[in-house]
Parts: C-alpha cells; structure tokens; sequence
C-alpha cells in the first residue's frame, strides 16, 4: 500500500506504521471483485445458454406431415410400401415414420418404395392400408442462414424471412433518425442559445424515456392511420413494417442527437474561432470543420443506433404484424426475429419443443448482430477519435 | 484595378449565396429539432384522446323487465336485489359471491352494483374518442338517438379511480390495472434489492480497487456491451436460467412454499432478478461516473489521516457520490418499469385477477397490460391500453421528479 510505504521511508519513528492485515478489509475487496465479476458471468451465461439452446436446434429431429397414406396394408414382412403421388416428394435416404415404427426409404419411386423397415432401433408392426406417414426432418445449418421462408408449422426455418424484415425496419428507423438526430445535435450545440437548450434538451430526455410498449400503441393508433390516410387504405395494410420503423426512428432519434451532441460539443473552440477568422460563415464552420472533427463520435452513435433499431421489440412486436413473410415492401406486415420471439414465448411455451430452441437461435443471431456492431462503435470512438488538448 | 473589382463582385455574389445556404440548413436544422418535439406531443395527444371520450353503453338486459313492479332497480331494496341476482345468474357465480362475503352483510349499493356488473350488463356499443367528443358534439348524440334508442350516451373518464384500483377482467366495464401495478412494484422491488448493491459493488471495485490490467479492461468492455444487449435477450436468460434451470429456488417449492397455482419459475423473483441483470450495467456505468467525480484531494486527505481504504471509500467517497448514484439507479427503475419484451418472454400471465402475494406469486406488469390491450381486435380496449399508458406515464413522471427533488436537497446539503 502506498500509505505504508511511504510511512517506512520516514526516519525515526517509534509508532509501527507498516500496514497491518485487516480481515474486513480483505473481505471487503473480495467481495467487491465478485460484483465486478459477475457481470463476465452475466455474459458467459448468455453465450452458453444461447449456444446450448441453439445446438439443440440445429440437431433436433421432428416430424411432420408428408400429407401421404399408405394405399395398400403393410404387412411385417413387407419391404414394399405404396402410395400415391400427392404430397412431399420422398427421397433415398429419407426417414418416415408409421404409427410409432420409423422406416428408412433405400430406393425412392413415384408410388412404390423400396425401406429399410424398424430402423433405428424401432418397434416392427403391421400398418393398415390410410395409416399417416410422417417425415423426419432435421433443421440444417444452411437452410437455416440461405432459406428465406420461415414457418415451424411446415418445418420451414430459413432465418432470412426474419432478418430481411428486422432490416426493413432498421432501416426505416434510419431513414427518419439519422439525418433529424444529426440535424437536433448540430442545432443544439451550434447555433442554439443556452436557454434554447436547456429547454430543448429535457424535452428530448422525456422522449428517451417513454416505454416501448407506448411506442407500440403510438405506432398502430397514430402512424399506421396516418400511412394508410396519405397513402391509400388498400396500399397500407394494418400492420406493416413501415409505420413500426418509422416509429423505432422517433424512439432513437433522442439516441442519435444526444450522442452526436456531446460529440460536436467536445470540439475545442479554437477550431471554431479559426475557421470565422478564416471567413467562413456558421454552416460551413458547422458542417466542414466540426462536423469532420467530431465524426468518429457521430458514426459511434448511428451504429449504436442502428443496433438499438435491431434489438427493439414492442414496437415491432404490435405494428409491424404477425406471421413472417419475405417482402421488400414496407406497406406489408412482416414479423422480425424479435417480433417472432415475443409472439412465439407469449403463449405457454414447453421446454422440449421446437419452438422453444428456435428463439434461442434467434436470439444467438440478434445477439451476435447487436453486440458486433457495438463493439465495431468502440473501435470507431477509441481509433479514429481526434485528441485535442 | 478591373481585376480587383471583378473578384470583389465575384466575391460578394458567392457570399450572397453562402448566406442563403446558410440560412436555408439553418431552417432545416430547426424544423428537425421540432421534429422532436411534435413527435412527443402527437404521442402524449395520440394517448389523452383515447384516455376520454364519450361511449354509448346499451343494457344487454333492460331494467325495467328486471323490476316489475315499477319501482326503479336502484331503489329496490338489498333482498329484492339479491333475488334478482340469484334468479338472473349462474348458482356457481352465486355461490362465489356468497362465499367471499354473505349477501346478508353485503350493503344494498353493492348488491345493485353486482345486479348491474351480472344482469344488466351494459354493453359499450361504440365509443369516441376526445377529440370527437368535443368537435362534433351533436353529431354523436344524432347517432346515439338514431341507432341506438334504448342505450345512453355518457363521457367516460377512462383512467378513474375505479380503473387504478379494480384487478383485471374480461368485461371492458370492470377492468382495472390494479394487479398489474401490484407487479411492477413487487419485480421493480426485487430488481433494485438485487442490482443496485451489487452494481455499486462493481463500480466501486472498478474505480477505486482494480488496477489497469488485462482482467479489469476486459470487465469494463463488457459492461459496456452487455449495456447494449437487447432486453429481450435478457428475457431469453431469464427464461433459461432463473425459469427452467432454477425452477426449484424461484417457484419457491425449494423453501416449501410454492404457489400452488402456478408451480413453474414464472414467478415475480424470476422477473424482478432478470430486471436486475437488465439494469446492473446501468448503474454500474451511472455510479462508476458518479465516484469517478469525486475529487482525488478527498482520497488522498483521508489516506493522510490514516483511514484505510475501505473507511476512505465508506466515509469519504460514498457520501459524495451518493447523489449521483441514486440518481443513476432512478434512472434505471424508470428503463426497468417499462421493459416488456423480456417479461412477456420470461411468461407474465396474461390474466390474473388476485394481487400478488410475495416473490412466488404469478404476476402481470403495467406495461404487459398495454401490450395485450393493444393487441386485442376489439377498437374498446385501446382504450383501456390508453389508460394503462397514462398511468404508466404517471407513474415515470412521478419517479424521475422525485429523483430530481431528492438528489436537488441531498446536494445541498453535501
């Protein structure tokens, strides 16, 4: 300890003033560290129960309806099984599933197939002529991040159809944020007085701080009429990704403006006073001297932005409609991958269900989305930040 | 001589241009600002227009063919009542009634309440909103004599009294948000009894302990970034940890007393421990500023007497950073009391109409009653779900004024 040591140096003393063991003190750091820690804990527990969870999906077998019956009694010693031609094409390879025996088809035809009967250790029986066959189906890695429908009921889970529509409303968020966040932080900090300010500023705080769910209702009974109104009852549909966006853009607008704010406020004077001695008028100081010297600060806080749009939830959750769909257009719902986790946990959710590990997959996407783009923010603030003394 | 007045008049063209430009962005820049500012008015107005309003209510049962001997129902005394009542509903809803509180100790305007909830049953045909109400007045009471001549038209205050204190329920009428304020306290409650000895724990050790190594950057990245994880995430891991992993400690049947209504994790502690991870980097990132704005001369005075590090922190640094720290955890209760996603993902029930009991009840919070209001087909409950968002509103308001109040006197008094 600094104390002690500094107390040896002195010469003469009589008193013993090194630093004696104090247990409580020692208990005290301790404990202190573990808060500190925890929060390491808090992270790991997400990446592991995301992880977990997510491998579970990706391995998982289920069954689902092939929408195919047997047309003739299979008996136990049949190899033999026939059906018609409606329903899913099968393939070599494919596992089906009769009553509660699984048969593993060796050679696919159009309506008479070669199987393997009681595979994996299942129970040989005899079947009737109309039993259901099912289809196991596993959900793959790639069609997973290449499919773009997304629907469990039909064992479709193709991440696209969900991302697409997150984008779609990140990216209406955007539209209206960035330009009128950035528009608000350069009239705050460069033209406004201070009184302008300390009036404006507490107004923006208040808009920071209303819930999302508000958000969410503002969305449906004052955005969507409004879109349907300007652009037509039949273009618009109730729910749709453009009035949930630009409603997200009025939720991070404050994000945007306070963020820039403090980073056009942090550029020295001097640059200011040097560029009017230089003849420049108040836009072009603004918008070419400390605008350029605070832009590491700027794009720090769009991405931040950006990755709020992602992760919010209610918002999107109420206006932008359930059921995913893979459209471009903004007047149409769509459900983004956290509008699908709020709609798929809101009922009773079963631990050992398909659904129950897909929002964990999700969740590891949005996970791995929002936290590479905050810390792609840090970078950008701890790399590009200009110092001035 | 020509040339100079020629760039002269060159030069004061541009400049002419230049100011104009000027103008036109400073234009720009301002009607952005006011951007902001139309956005929160047109919510706070989008939300008191539905709060009133008129409705028109029709009896789905009409008095008259209730009392047949003409005298008026709510003058008809507390037996007569509770025939009516007993003739007119389900014995099971009789028995309900009569169990909770005998119809003989029961006061008449009671009975006649429950005879016009039960029997009468009026119905809201349609409603306005406030902005209708007021502007077209006549137009509304044409369409109210027109269409509907047994019904009445009355302007319905929809956040009342009635609406604070009744639990929830399905008739439009009846429903309150009184259990889900119950909630939201109890899982703010358990929130802040969690995060905030534990966040200012972190801070303290991370500003006044931790040297600048390896270890204490890698904490202080991640607080930064767990502070920007989306909040359903943290519903996710409260779904997956406090829920299912945990479901012995946070049912409570570990200390023996589950409820035994619900007998899964989806309790109160889950919630209010997955709000606490929620706002933990908050306050850490909040209090750590708040001690980091101590000034060193306080430390190094202390350490000159002789305090130790932890009597310089306790006695010294704490009390100067309390303002700022309380203010830090105010503002993550208000983040807290509005989070939604990771409740509805944690499974707050839906409906429940009894308050809750302690941190292993069921519970419903503010805003998930907004979210199923809003979510309803039937027009009537966005009004409902405007009323709820008001009281919300409210309830934040109230908050963050008294965090200004508390930390204005706490700081003058340092």
């Amino acid at each position: 300890m600094q104390i002690s040591n500094s107390a040896k140096k002195q010469e003469g003393t009589q008193v013993d003033l090194r630093g004696k063991p104090r247990m409580s003190e020692f208990l005290i750091q301790n404990f202190l560290m573990l808060c500190g820690l925890l929060s390491i804990v808090i992270t790991a527990g997400i990446v592991f129960e995301l992880g977990k969870e997510s491998l579970l999906f990706f391995g998982r077998q289920q069954w689902e309806q092939s929408n195919k019956v047997l047309t003739q009694d299979l008996a136990l010693a049949d190899s033999q099984i026939h059906l018609d031609t409606v329903g899913s094409q099968l393939e070599n390879g494919d596992l089906l599933r009769i009553d509660e025996e699984m048969l593993l088809v060796l050679d696919a035809g159009s309506t008479q197939i070669e199987v393997e009967r009681a595979a994996q250790g299942s129970q040989l029986a005899a079947h009737n002529q109309g039993s259901e066959i099912e289809i196991a189906s596993t959900v793959s890695l790639l069609e997973f991040f290449t499919g773009i429908d997304w629907n469990p009921q039909i064992g479709k889970f193709g991440i696209w159809a969900l991302v697409n529509a997150t984008l779609m409303t990140s990216l209406a968020a955007i539209v209206v944020a960035l330009p009128l966040g950035l528009a608000t932080a350069i009239y705050l900090s460069e033209y406004a007085s201070q009184r302008a300010r300390s009036a404006l500023k507490p107004i923006l705080e208040v808009l920071a701080g209303v819930p999302t769910v508000v958000y969410g209702y503002f969305a449906l009974t004052f955005m969507t009429p409004l879109l349907r109104t300007i652009f037509g009852l039949e273009r618009v549909e109730i729910y749709n990704t453009a009035s949930a966006g630009i409603v997200i853009g009025i939720l991070i607008l404050p994000l945007v403006s306070s963020m820039s704010e403090d980073a056009l406020s942090a550029v020295p004077n001097s640059l200011r006073e040097a560029a009017y001695g230089l003849g420049a008028t108040r836009l072009e100081t603004a918008l070419r001297v400390v605008v350029p010297a605070a832009l590491s600060g700027i794009v720090a806080a769009f991405i931040v932005a950006i990755s709020r749009a992602i992760g919010e939830t209610m918002i999107v959750a109420i206006a932008a409609g359930a059921g995913s769909s893979f459209t471009f257009n903004p007047f149409e719902a769509a459900e983004t991958m956290t509008g699908h986790i709020v709609r798929i946990s809101g009922g009773d959710l079963s631990y050992d269900s398909l659904d129950y590990n897909s929002i964990f997959a999700i969740g590891l996407m949005l996970f791995l989305m929002t936290l590479s783009l905050n810390i792609f923010s840090q970078r950008i603030v701890r790399r590009f930040r200009e110092v001035y003394e | 001589m020509s040339v100079k007045s020629k760039n002269s008049d060159a030069f004061s063209a541009d400049q002419q241009r230049r100011h104009r430009l000027g103008h036109a962005w400073l234009v720009f820049f301002q009607a952005a600002t006011v951007v902001g500012i139309i956005a929160l008015m047109a919510l706070l107005l989008n939300i008191i227009n539905s709060s009133f309003g008129f409705v028109l209510l029709e009896d789905t049962v009409s008095r008259e063919s209730l009392s047949p001997s003409g005298v008026a129902l709510e003058d008809l005394s507390r037996d007569d009542l509770v025939t009516i009542f007993n003739d007119n509903v389900s014995t099971g809803l009789f028995t309900r009634y009569e169990r909770e509180k005998p119809f003989q100790q029961r006061t008449q305007a009671d009975v006649y309440a429950l005879v016009i909830d039960f029997v009468v049953e009026p119905e809201i045909k349609e409603q306005w909103s406030l902005v209708d109400s007021l502007l077209n007045r006549d137009e509304i009471q044409a369409i109210a004599i027109n269409e509907h001549p047994q019904g009445h038209l009355e302007f319905r205050n929809w956040l009342d009294w009635d609406f604070v204190r009744s639990p929830q329920s399905s008739f439009v009428e009846l429903a309150g948000v009184r259990t889900a304020i119950f909630g939201s306290l109890w899982t703010i409650a358990i929130a802040i009894l969690f995060a905030f000895p534990v966040g200012v724990g972190a801070a303290i050790y991370l500003e006044e302990y931790a040297e600048d190594t390896f270890i204490s950057r890698i904490v202080q990245t991640n607080i930064n970034n767990l502070a920007g994880v989306p909040s359903i995430i943290y519903g996710i891991l409260g779904l997956a940890i406090f829920v299912r992993a945990l479901e012995p400690l946070t049912s409570g049947s570990f200390f023996g007393v589950a409820d035994p209504l619900t007998a899964n994790g989806r309790t109160i502690l889950s919630a209010g421990l997955t709000l606490g991870l929620l706002v933990l980097p908050l306050i850490i990132i909040n209090a750590q500023e708040a001690i980091k704005a101590v000034p060193n001369s306080l430390r190094r005075a202390s350490s000159g007497l002789g305090a130790t590090r932890w009597q310089t922190i306790w006695h010294h640094v704490l009390p100067g950073a309390l303002p700022g720290i309380l203010t830090g955890t105010i503002l993550a209760i208000s983040r807290a009391i509005g989070e939604t996603a990771p409740m509805v993902v944690i499974g707050a029930s839906t409906f429940i109409q009894v308050d809750p009991s302690g941190p292993f009840s069921k519970f419903t919070t503010l805003p998930i009653q907004i979210f199923q209001w809003t979510a309803r087909p039937q027009d009537v409950f966005r009004n409902l779900a405007a009323a709820a968002s008001l009281t919300l509103l409210i309830m934040l308001l109230t908050m963050n004024a008294s965090a200004i109040f508390l930390r204005n006197r706490y700081g003058k008094k340092q």
